[in-house]
């Protein structure tokens, strides 16, 4: 069983990030790390692959960066492919699919792809299904749990009622939720490991691409504008007169909560 | 120090598990006066966290000491000294001798599972009548054909009451003094070994310490570290990874403590503005973040040495002197901290109270300050030379 994972490296959410005010998209220029939502997917992927399979990564990431994928790797992924180029940027999130759809093809053969339901900087939750679609492949969203079974990935999908069970033909996308595995720590033996683990770095041309189709040349969504989220309001107070309980449940159920 | 990728990725694989497996219990294991290490020290082996230097072939990951300085740092950021401490009793306080000395049986038999972290290890020296001066100790082993019977008793031994064996220092012959001194590996299932107390301790209280009781506990005397008769100076220089180790931990617990001062000093506001804006306030942190910076290069410094092979005694050393402004400072640390969170600080419900409690150890324990200033001293040959 081989597993593509799509690895997003992401600025380090513990600095605080800043956006170009030119392209209103978040500056990359720094040192990048593995997004936290992908450890789930690079997790889930060691586990299916067992000791028979290989997991391969895949990752679309300015200025030739391997940080994060040098974690993914300690935590035993075998290789990778990273798009590297200059033309990539202003990619958006259909860009960016077509872009690692070329890269899985170049991944050798696979029989599941695991991603992210969202990333953590981007967060459009696009990017997954888009990707099963340039592929002509079958998309899961949201697994809470995957298991394979023969020729089939079982996989319960996260719903708002409760998860819904969806058997799906191999090979097939799966996004994944946090928590749908508990991602192990890499080991020192594992960092010092991936140190000569092979990362086949490439560019749009390697992969096929014309650079007049990607990045900003090749975006169809356009930033027009960037606003600070309202400040959130002071919440309401209900002092407690014995009956308080009500007016939580009222106010919980008025939000669908419950 | 110059850092490479893979100590960075070293340092933020324990940061994780320590934010992770650590920080978020230690409010239970604070008010239940200790913490389940055998299932911690697990979780710490698997990373490989628990033999750093050690040699490969018993399971160790065969780096250098660059690699402890990270470790050390990042266990520092533990949420409680009680966990960071017992950690690093494993790791460079009870082992480091075994590993040096020891016989491939013993290294076998009690190093291999203390790196996987399936056995707990403790250190034990003190007695009720020898703490500085560790040449005063008293506990006696008595050779009978192949076994050691040893007699006596320790105190203030962290893992006490939770550890599968011991590195016991104890009499070997009548010569007296630092002369005629083993070390020994004593598993604690060996009959007439007893842990007579579990003690109530002002600080690290999520460590259990203990004091133990030796009553005929017979053990193989193939279970010796090294020579017999050499164990106080096999136990001198395991004092020297204790105390880098301590240094370690303390510089990056006094930054985690500052860092979390500052923000608190950002948003608590007195007087029209926040207490960051009182210049007094900010000057005050910037002093303590200046000295805080110089022992981190200081530390970061003795590393380097360790990694070039620097000889023994240079090692003492900056290993003391490290130890004793660690040690200053971190009750000063400690005191600011306090300070400047006010009522609320000194509420148990905030972190500054443990902080404040368990900043005080390191003055005392693993040498206290005078026995630092008394290696400098003679290591100057202010006091005569020791060599
Ligand atoms: C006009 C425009 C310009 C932009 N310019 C830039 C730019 O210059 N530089 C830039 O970095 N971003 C840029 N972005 C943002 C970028 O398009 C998105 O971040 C990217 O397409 C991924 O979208 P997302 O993070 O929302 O992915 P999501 O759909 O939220 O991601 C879900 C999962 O898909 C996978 N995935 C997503 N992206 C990648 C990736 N790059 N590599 C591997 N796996 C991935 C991961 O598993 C991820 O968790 C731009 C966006 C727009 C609209
Ligand atoms: C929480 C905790 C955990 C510990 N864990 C362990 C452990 O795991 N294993 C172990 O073996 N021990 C352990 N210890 C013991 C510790 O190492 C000793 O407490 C320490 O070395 C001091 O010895 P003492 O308590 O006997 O103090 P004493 O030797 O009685 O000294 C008392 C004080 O006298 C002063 N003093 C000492 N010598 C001189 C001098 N030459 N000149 C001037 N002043 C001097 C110092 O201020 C010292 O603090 C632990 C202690 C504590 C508190």
């Amino acid at each position: 069983m081989n597993v593509v994972v799509c690895v997003k490296q992401i600025p380090d959410p513990a600095d605080p990030g800043a956006l170009d005010p030119e392209s209103k998209t978040l500056k990359r220029d720094g040192k990048l790390i593995l997004d936290e939502s992908d450890s789930y997917g690079v997790e889930m992927a060691l586990q299916l692959a067992g000791d028979s399979g290989e997991v391969t990564l895949v990752s679309m990431a300015p200025n030739g960066e391997v940080s994060g994928l040098r974690t993914a790797l300690a935590m035993g992924a075998a290789k990778a492919v990273l798009v590297s180029d200059d033309a990539l940027k202003g990619s958006d999130a259909l860009t960016t699919a077509k872009v690692l759809a070329k890269a899985i093809e170049r991944a050798g053969s696979y029989d599941l792809i695991l991603a992210a339901t969202e990333s953590s900087d981007g967060y459009t939750g696009t990017v997954p299904e888009q990707i099963a679609e340039v592929l002509g492949l079958p998309s899961v969203t949201f697994a809470k749990a995957v298991t394979i079974d023969g020729t089939t990935v079982k996989v319960d999908r996260q719903t708002e009622a409760g998860y819904d069970e969806v058997t799906c033909p191999l090979p097939a996308l799966v996004s994944v939720t946090a928590g749908v595995v508990e991602p192990r720590y890499p080991s020192f033996k594992g960092i010092m490991a991936a140190k000569s683990k092979p990362v086949d770095q490439v560019t749009v041309a390697d992969l096929g691409l014309d650079a007049a189709n990607v990045g900003w040349a090749g975006a169809g969504q356009e930033i027009i504008e960037v606003a600070q989220a309202e400040a959130r309001q002071a919440g309401e107070v209900i002092e407690d007169d014995g009956e308080a309980f009500n007016r939580v449940v009222g106010f919980l159920s008025d939000l669908k909560i419950i | 120090m110059k850092f490479t990728d893979e100590h960075d990725q070293f340092r933020s694989a324990i940061r994780d598990l320590v934010e992770r497996e650590i920080n978020p219990h230690c409010d239970t294991w604070e008010a239940d006066g200790i913490f389940p290490a055998h299932d911690l020290f697990a979780k710490l082996g698997q990373v490989g966290v628990l033999g750093i230097e050690y040699d490969q072939a018993y399971g160790g990951q065969g780096a250098d000491h660059s690699f402890t300085l990270v470790m050390g740092e990042e266990i520092g950021r533990c949420h409680s000294g009680g966990v960071a401490m017992a950690i690093s009793v494993q790791t460079d306080m009870a082992t480091p001798a075994l590993a040096r000395f020891g016989s491939h049986e013993l290294k076998q038999r009690y190093l291999a599972p203390a790196m996987a972290g399936e056995m707990v290890a403790a250190i034990a020296v003190t007695e009720p009548d020898a703490g500085s001066d560790v040449a005063g100790l008293r506990t006696k082993a008595v050779r009978d054909g192949d076994e050691w019977v040893i007699n006596g008793t320790k105190l203030y031994i962290t893992n006490g009451t939770q550890a599968d064996w011991l590195c016991l220092l104890a009499r070997t012959s009548d010569e007296g003094g630092a002369r005629g001194m083993s070390q020994i590996v004593v598993p604690t299932d060996a009959e007439g070994f007893s842990v007579s107390r579990k003690l109530d301790k002002l600080g690290q209280r999520s460590s259990d310490t203990a004091e133990l009781s030796f009553v005929d506990v017979r053990v193989p005397v193939d279970n010796t570290i090294g020579e017999a008769g050499r164990g106080f100076q096999q136990q001198m220089a395991q004092f020297q990874n204790e105390r880098l180790i301590a240094n370690y931990m303390s510089a990056a617990n006094m930054r985690l403590a500052l860092d979390r001062t500052i923000a608190y000093v950002k948003q608590r506001r007195a007087f029209g503005k926040t207490l960051a804006d009182q210049q007094w306030i900010q000057y005050k942190l910037a002093e303590v973040i200046a000295e805080v910076d110089v022992v981190t290069h200081y530390n970061h410094a003795c590393a380097e040495a360790v990694v070039a092979g620097a000889d023994p005694f240079t090692v003492a050393k900056m290993a003391s002197i490290g130890k004793l402004k660690c040690g200053r400072l971190n009750r000063e640390v400690a005191d600011l901290a306090m300070q400047f969170h006010g009522g609320i600080g000194y509420m148990e419900e905030t972190w500054t109270a443990r902080y404040f409690r368990d900043s005080r150890l390191i003055s005392i324990g693993g040498g206290a300050d005078e026995v630092m200033l008394r290696i400098i001293a003679q290591l100057e040959g202010i006091s005569g030379d020791p060599r």
